[in-house]
């Protein structure tokens, strides 16, 4: 192993069976989120589904000849067998995905990849950085921090939207920011005329968080870009590059690491990740064409 | 007969193997001479093997040359390899079908079982060759992820190893560690002696290898058969055609990332993905869900794919790897350093496949020495 390779974690959880096979869930309710994203939320066809999930992972959801994507579980880990998925409609299969009703049949496959380090941050100031639909993966995370809210200490949640109409989970967000446990913080690229929230990239956000650098564990997610700089400023803060954990994304065919695409260096982003510690993708993070 | 005996199989009774195999319900795949290039298909007879023909070998080049005897191994390798059949290019994952009139709202998947479950021998197995199935039992039947029909066609495959006795200007299994004799996870081995008589040195690998040897015609070799197979295995591994320096080459390539010298290699690589397609360890598959007209039968299909593609790496918005430079640069530090971290060892074999078959002749081993020798003058300028 040289010092420029990722190191490779074993992934314990890999499902069972012929996993190129989707399982049938049925979906119980489409809830819009904002104008191009919706959630679907589903429950087996038939038991048992899927197996239990972590935060952070993905299912491969297919659409019936449309094609399959991947898509973050978004959903509470402890509403099984319900799963969560927030989705935005961009491409031929998740138009499909979005024109699903309550009844309508999915092929689910999963779950797939590591999960988010929620053991690692008991008794520890945690930190969310997230952006536009990256907060979609990250909540299940969130609910699994507030379910056991006495194990964390400080719990922030730093988010950036594009616009106050692309802010997801907008109700959610109001409650949690009742409830005295954790902070929350949002910021808008662009506000409209009736914005009085916070404009600006989300890195602005970060010097008003309470954290304790050296007992901190960060996870973020959203665009490489932004979170490139959020690890710059987390690191000026002086939270190590082994505390800060990123979700990196890449074309994923098959969620077993037999198709190759979603190689990211030495790494299957399949199942060696999609949440990786940063200390293992510093050599290429950032780099062009990788 | 003791484990390890090497016995002898005269050539002329080689069909003796092709009907033990086939006797045992194999169906015998082997080299064969297509459209002017040694391929592997299914073999019936002695006569459809590539009895006294050659293979000429460089980069972008491969002919078929007359060999001046009746060698029926006297070739290196073609453009096939054997993932053609273990792994096939295209194959039905599943068919779905819709249970109401073309919505979406009600379907039902079956999982496609082979109507055939074919077992197959593979006769002409080289030494690099049962290192590349040996490289892809690691990617594809790993006990944490397993692809089912790759793990039940290759259970069920017979291998027939040949020694490479002479190598191919191609070639460079010495360094790679591959061959040029095999050394393991063969049923069968045959080194072809073509001096005095035409005849087979034959050794068995397994226990289903020692009962298929069992029922052919043979004699135990003598000491002088058994160094004469031998040295001529020593004379190939010293008459390599390429030459591939392994050292440090790993971290070597993990440190180019950002080396102009992948722009000089993108300046004569077409993208076509003739390398990946003919590269004996390349498993990079797409999946294609495909509908027929009326919306009611749908399918899933498994196909080669290749990282040579701009649309191998399309994430929304666009591909990753847009450039050639970062398609190239993907494809050799993964073949020969990435695949050490995730397989723990080098995806590459030294079969040349890749060199011969590049339009271009773009040679791995020459772009790797240039690499080596640009960052060791750059250590050393001022």
């Amino acid at each position: 192993m040289t010092a420029h390779a990722i190191e490779l974690a074993a992934n314990p959880r890999a499902p069972a069976g012929n996993p190129m096979l989707p399982v049938p869930y049925r979906v119980e309710r489409v809830r819009r989120e904002t104008y191009d994203t919706f959630t679907l939320e589903m429950v087996p066809a038939q038991a048992p589904g899927l197996a239990a999930f972590l935060p952070g992972q993905f299912n491969m959801l297919y659409a019936f000849g449309a094609g399959e994507v991947p898509i973050s579980i978004s959903g509470d880990p402890n509403d099984c067998p319900i799963l969560l998925h927030t989705i935005r409609a961009v491409g031929a299969v998740t138009k499909a995905l979005c024109a699903l009703k309550r009844g309508d049949m999915i092929g689910l496959r999963g779950p797939f990849g590591s999960g988010w380090p929620v053991k690692q941050a008991v008794d520890q100031d945690v930190v969310i950085l997230a952006g536009g639909i990256g907060l979609a993966p990250l909540r299940p995370a969130l609910y699994h921090l507030l379910h056991d809210r006495r194990k964390y200490r400080r719990i922030s949640l730093l988010y950036g939207a594009r616009t106050p109409e692309d802010i997801l989970y907008l109700r959610e967000l109001e409650r949690w920011r009742g409830q005295f446990d954790l902070e929350i913080d949002v910021t808008v690229d662009r506000g409209g005329a009736g914005w009085r929230g916070n404009v600006g990239v989300v890195t602005t956000l970060l010097p008003r968080a309470t954290f304790d650098p050296a007992g901190t564990i960060a996870m973020l997610c959203g665009p490489e870009v932004m979170m490139r700089f959020c690890v710059l400023d987390l690191r000026k803060c002086g939270v190590p590059p082994q505390r800060i954990f990123v979700s990196v994304e890449r074309n994923m065919q098959c969620g077993t690491g037999f198709c190759g695409h979603c190689q990211y260096g030495p790494a299957f982003i399949c199942k060696d990740g999609p949440v990786f510690s940063f200390d293992r993708v510093e050599p290429i993070f950032g780099k062009a064409e990788v | 007969m003791e484990a390890g005996e090497q016995f002898i199989l005269e050539a002329a009774r080689l069909g003796e193997l092709l009907s033990a195999l086939a006797h045992q319900g194999y169906e015998v795949i082997g080299p064969s001479i297509r459209d002017g290039a040694i391929v592997y298909e299914p073999v019936h007879t002695v006569d459809d093997l590539p009895r006294g023909w050659t293979d000429e070998q460089g980069p972008g080049y491969y002919r078929l040359r007359r060999r001046d005897d009746d060698a029926l191994f006297g070739f290196n390798v073609g453009p096939h390899s054997w993932k053609k059949f273990l792994y096939p290019a295209s194959h039905r994952l599943f068919t779905a079908t819709c249970q109401q009139n073309g919505t979406q709202g009600a379907f039902r998947i079956v999982e496609e079982v082979p109507s055939r479950q074919p077992r197959y021998a593979f006769l002409g197995v080289r030494a690099c060759e049962l290192h590349a199935i040996a490289i892809l039992d690691k990617v594809l039947a790993s006990p944490n992820y397993t692809d089912p029909d790759y793990k039940r066609l290759r259970e069920s495959t017979f291998l027939v190893a040949v020694n490479c006795t002479q190598a191919g200007a191609t070639c460079f299994c010495a360094s790679m560690g591959t061959g040029p004799g095999a050394d393991s996870g063969y049923d069968l081995v045959l080194t072809e002696l073509l001096e005095g008589s035409h005849r087979f040195v034959v050794r068995a690998g397994s226990s289903r290898g020692a009962d298929v040897l069992a029922a052919l015609t043979t004699r135990v070799a003598s000491a002088e058969e058994r160094e004469l197979a031998s040295s001529q295995l020593d004379h190939a591994a010293a008459h390599m055609g390429r030459q591939l320096d392994t050292g440090g080459l790993q971290a070597l390539l993990y440190r180019s990332y950002d080396h102009p010298h992948w722009e000089a290699i993108a300046q004569r690589c077409l993208s076509c993905a003739n390398c990946t397609l003919v590269c004996p360890t390349c498993f990079c598959t797409t999946i294609e869900d495909v509908t027929d007209l009326s919306g009611d039968h749908a399918e899933r299909w498994r196909r080669w794919d290749s990282c040579f593609t701009t649309a191998f790496s399309y994430l929304h918005g666009g591909s990753v790897r847009s450039s050639t430079k970062a398609r190239y640069r993907q494809w050799m530090v993964h073949k020969l350093a990435a695949w050490i971290d995730q397989f723990d060892e080098s995806g590459c074999v030294g079969c040349g496949r890749c060199i011969a078959w590049c339009p271009a002749g773009i040679d791995i081993t020459a772009e790797a020495r240039a690499l080596r020798e640009a960052q060791a003058a750059g250590a050393h300028a001022p």
